[in-house]
C-alpha cells in the first residue's frame, strides 16, 4: 500500500473509535508533557546559571600568577637551569605585554593587603583590595548602595556590609532571619571618613622626598645599604577615605576581589604603593629590584576566547587559573542533571507506550474480522502490518505534538506561579524554562519512535492473522 | 493423470487444477481431515458449484482455492502457479488480483462507507488515486449501488451489501469467482438477484465461478456443474444441463465421471 493511502486508512480507523484512542493519545501527550517539561526546566536552570555566572564576570576573567611563586624555595636549582621565559616576574612591563595580546581587553594587577582602618577613633583590621574601572558595570556591585567610585583614584572606599555593620557595632550574619538589610547600614554610613593606616614601600633613592608628607614615620628599613638597587623603605602612612557604597557581594563569592571587605579605587591602590605581601618574599629570595604583582587579573573580550588567552600568557612565562576550568564540573553536574530528570520524564512517557501497545492490542481483537477481510480480498502480512504502524505512528505524532504543547504551557505556568513567588520575596523574576527547538523536534520524534517500537508486538500479531479463523471469528 | 491431460486438451483452459489436494487440522488429540485426497478441475469460464453438508470440507476446499489457506499436501495450481508453493506474500497478490470473493456473511468492514469498502482492493493494488474513483463507481453502477456510495453497510439491506461485496470482488478483474454460499443470509427474493449478478459475470464477463452451497435446487439452477463433497472426498461430480451454458462447452471432467448418479449421490450422504 501507498504511504498516503496507509496514513488516510490510519488515520481514519483512529477516528472510528475515536474515544479509546484520544484517551491512549492523551497519555502520550502527558509522557511527552512531562519528559518536554523535566528537560525543559534542567535545560532553563543551566542558562540561568551560565547567564549569572557569565555577568558576574567570571567567564571572561584570566587570573596570572608568576611561575616563581608557585615554585618552592627548594626548586631555586632547577630555576637557574629554567628558561628565561620561565622565570618571568610578574611586574608593570610583564601586565603592559599582556595587556597588548590579542583580544584582552584589560589586564589589571590584584593589589591586595591587610591594614588597619579607623572609623571614630576605633581601629579595624580588615582585607582591602583595589577594583578597576571596569567592576562599575559588572554584576558583583549590581547591589550596591551608595554610588560606584566618582574617578579612577578618588580617595573613596566602598565598604563590604559586614565590615559596614562592625563598623556600626552591630552583629550581622549573612543569610541569617536577623540579617541587617543593606540599606540600614548604608544611612549612617555613606558620606562619613575612614583613615586607612598602611605601610609604603618607598624606593630607597627617593624615599626622603615622601617622609616630609608623613605624619608618622618610621625610619627606613636598610637605610645603611641606600647604593643598593634592591633597597627601599617601608614608611606607615594614613590615607582618608570618604566611604560612597555599601555593596552586599558575599566575601565569600568567587570574584578576583573577593575575601576582601574594603574596596579602593585599583588606580588609588596602586599610587599608595602599599606594601604586597610578595614584596617582603621578594626581598628575602632577592628578586626586589622592581615591584611586582602577585596576581594580575585578565579581561578577555568573550569567554570563547579564555582559552587561547590563557594559551598566550602561559607562552609568555606565566602560570593562569580561569573559572573556565571550574565551570567543566558544572557542565557535568547540569548533564547529569539533565540526564535524571530525562528518566524521570520518560517513565511517564514508557507508561503510555504500555497504553498504545494495549489499545493496539485491543484493536486487534476488535478488528480481527476486519482484518482477515482485508486479507482475503488481497492485503498482505505487511499491508496489515503497516497500517498498525502507521496507528501507532499516528498517535505517537499527534501525541507528541499534542505533549510538547501541553509541556510548554506547564512550563509557563509554573514559571508564572515562581515569578510571582519571587516578587513577593522581593527578588527579580527569572526566566528558569527554556524549550529549544531542537528539545521540540526531538520530542515529537521520541514520542513517535516510542509508539512505532509500541506497535511492533501488535503488528507483527496483525499480520500473523490467520484469515481463514479471523473470518470464521465472530 | 492422463486423464486431466485428454480433458484439458479437449475443453480448452483450465481455470483451476487440483491435485490429490489434503487439509487435515489438528484439535486436540483428534485429526480432522477436512479436505482428504480431492482431485478436480476446472476450465476456464465454467459455473462449478461444490454441494456438501456442513462438514463436508467444501469451504476448507474453497479457501485452498483463494489462498487463504495452505494444503497439507497436494497442489492447488491456478494459472500455472501451485498455490502450495507461494510465499505469503505472492499469496496475497494472487488474492488481490487473480481471484475475487464474495461471503455468506457478506464481510465488508463495518467502519467504511461502500465506496471505501470497494475501493479497498485498488488502494491494496496501489492503483492510482486519479483511476480509483472512476473505477469504484463503475463497479458500484455495475450492481445498481451508485446512489449508495456513501452508505455505510449498516445502513443497507442485505441483499445490496452483498451487491457490494460483488463489485469489491469484481474491482481488480479477476478471471476466478469464489462464492461462499452468497444467499446463506438472504431470502430466496434476493438471493435470486444475487445469483443472477453471479451468472451474468460469468456468462458477459467469462468468469469462471467456483460456489460452494448446500442447497441443490440453488446449484441445479445455476451452476453448470455440481461437485459433492462428503467428509472431506469427493463423490460425485456431474454436468448440469438444466443450467444454462456458458460460451465453452461443458462436459464433466475426466477424474470423476464414474457414473454415480445424483440420486446415488443422495442416498450415499444419507447413509454417512
Amino acid at each position: 500500500m501507498k504511504t498516503y493511502d496507509l496514513t488516510e486508512l490510519a488515520l481514519r480507523n483512529l477516528r472510528e473509535s475515536s474515544l479509546r484512542n484520544s484517551l491512549t493519545t492523551v497519555g502520550i501527550s502527558v509522557g511527552v508533557a512531562s519528559l518536554v517539561a523535566m528537560l525543559s526546566l534542567g535545560i532553563g536552570l543551566q542558562k540561568l546559571a551560565t547567564r549569572h555566572l557569565a555577568k558576574s564576570g567570571l567567564f571572561d576573567t584570566v587570573v596570572v600568577m608568576s611561575r616563581r611563586d608557585l615554585r618552592g624555595f627548594s626548586r631555586d636549582d632547577e630555576r637557574n637551569t629554567a628558561s628565561a621565559a620561565e622565570s618571568r616576574t610578574l611586574d608593570e612591563p610583564a601586565r603592559q605585554e599582556i595587556e597588548r595580546l590579542p583580544d584582552v581587553l584589560e589586564a589589571y594587577p590584584d593589589i591586595r593587603f591587610i591594614t588597619e582602618l579607623r572609623y571614630q577613633d576605633k581601629p579595624h583590621l580588615t582585607m582591602v583590595s583595589g577594583i578597576p574601572e571596569s567592576a562599575r558595570s559588572n554584576d558583583a556591585f549590581s547591589g550596591i548602595q551608595g554610588t560606584f567610585f566618582s574617578s579612577e583614584n578618588a580617595p573613596e572606599v566602598i565598604l563590604q556590609k559586614s565590615f559596614a555593620a562592625e563598623l556600626l557595632g552591630k552583629d550581622s550574619k549573612p543569610g541569617q532571619e536577623d540579617e541587617i538589610p543593606v540599606a540600614d547600614l548604608a544611612k549612617p554610613l555613606l558620606g562619613q571618613e575612614l583613615t586607612m593606616r598602611y605601610a609604603e614601600r618607598v624606593a630607597a633613592p627617593s624615599a626622603t622626598g615622601s617622609i616630609e608628607s608623613a605624619k608618622d614615620q618610621t625610619p627606613p628599613a636598610n637605610e645603611d645599604e641606600t647604593s643598593s638597587d634592591s633597597a627601599y623603605s617601608v614608611i606607615s602612612r594614613e590615607q582618608k577615605l570618604k566611604i560612597v557604597g555599601i555593596s552586599d557581594l558575599d566575601p565569600d563569592s568567587m570574584r578576583g576581589a573577593a575575601r576582601a571587605r574594603v574596596f579602593l579605587p585599583l588606580k588609588l591602590a596602586q599610587t599608595l604603593h602599599v606594601m604586597q605581601p610578595s614584596d617582603l618574599r621578594d626581598s628575602m629570595r632577592g628578586f626586589n629590584k622592581q615591584p611586582s604583582y602577585s596576581t594580575i587579573s585578565v579581561r578577555v573580550k568573550n569567554p570563547k576566547q579564555v582559552e587561547a588567552v590563557e594559551q598566550a600568557i602561559k607562552k609568555l612565562g606565566f602560570n593562569t587559573f580561569s573559572i573556565l576550568d571550574a565551570t567543566r564540573s558544572l557542565r557535568q553536574f547540569f548533564a547529569v542533571l539533565d540526564l535524571f530528570l530525562g528518566i524521570f520524564g520518560s517513565l511517564a512517557l514508557a507508561v503510555a507506550s504500555i497504553g498504545i501497545v494495549n489499545t493496539l492490542v485491543m484493536a486487534i481483537l476488535e478488528r480481527r474480522r476486519e482484518i482477515g477481510i482485508m486479507k482475503a480480498i488481497g492485503a498482505s502480512d505487511g499491508d496489515v502490518k503497516k497500517l498498525f504502524f502507521a496507528e501507532a505512528g499516528a498517535m505517537g505524532v499527534l501525541g507528541g505534538v499534542v505533549g510538547v504543547m501541553l509541556g510548554w504551557a506547564i512550563g509557563h505556568v509554573i514559571n508564572l506561579g515562581t515569578n510571582i513567588y519571587l516578587k513577593r520575596q522581593a527578588l527579580p523574576p527569572e526566566s528558569f524554562w527554556a524549550v529549544p527547538w531542537w528539545l521540540v523536534g526531538a520530542a515529537i520524534v521520541f514520542a513517535f519512535i516510542v509508539s512505532l517500537l509500541s506497535g511492533l508486538y501488535p503488528a507483527a500479531r496483525a499480520a500473523r492473522l490467520d484469515p481463514v479463523q479471523a473470518l470464521r471469528y465472530e | 493423470m492422463t486423464n486431466d491431460h485428454s480433458a484439458t486438451g479437449s475443453n480448452g483452459a483450465l481455470a483451476v487444477r487440483i491435485v490429490d489436494l489434503c487439509r487435515h487440522y489438528q484439535m486436540g488429540e483428534t485429526l480432522i481431515r477436512a479436505v482428504d485426497g480431492i482431485s478436480l478441475q476446472v476450465r476456464a469460464g465454467e459455473f462449478v458449484a461444490l454441494l456438501g453438508s456442513s462438514g463436508s470440507g467444501k469451504s476448507s476446499l474453497l479457501n485452498l482455492i483463494a489462498g487463504l489457506d495452505r494444503p497439507t499436501s497436494g497442489a492447488v495450481i491456478v494459472e500455472d502457479k501451485d498455490l502450495a508453493r507461494l510465499s505469503r506474500e505472492e499469496l496475497a497478490k494472487y488474492r488481490l488480483h487473480a481471484v475475487g470473493m464474495v461471503f455468506q456473511s457478506f464481510n465488508l468492514v463495518s467502519r467504511m462507507t461502500l465506496a471505501e469498502n470497494v475501493e479497498l482492493p485498488l488502494r491494496f493494488a496501489e492503483v492510482d488515486r486519479s483511476q480509483r474513483d472512476a473505477l469504484t463507481q463503475a463497479a458500484l453502477e455495475r450492481v445498481g449501488l451508485a446512489s449508495r456510495s456513501t452508505h455505510r453497510p449498516s445502513e443497507l439491506s442485505g441483499g445490496e451489501q452483498q451487491r457490494a461485496a460483488l463489485a469489491r470482488a469484481l474491482i481488480n478483474r479477476p478471471k476466478l469467482l469464489l462464492a461462499d454460499e452468497p444467499t446463506g443470509n438472504l431470502d430466496s427474493h434476493t438471493g435470486t438477484e444475487i445469483m443472477n449478478f453471479i451468472r451474468e459475470f460469468n456468462q458477459s464477463l467469462g468468469m469462471t465461478i467456483v460456489m460452494v452451497t448446500h442447497e441443490r435446487a440453488l446449484a441445479e439452477r445455476y451452476a453448470q456443474r455440481m461437485i459433492f463433497l462428503a467428509d472431506g472426498k469427493l463423490i460425485d461430480d456431474q454436468s448440469n444441463l438444466a443450467a444454462p451454458l456458458a460460451s465453452p462447452q461443458i462436459a464433466s471432467s475426466g477424474i470423476a465421471s464414474s457414473g454415480i448418479t445424483s440420486s446415488g449421490i443422495a442416498s450415499s450422504k444419507k447413509d454417512r
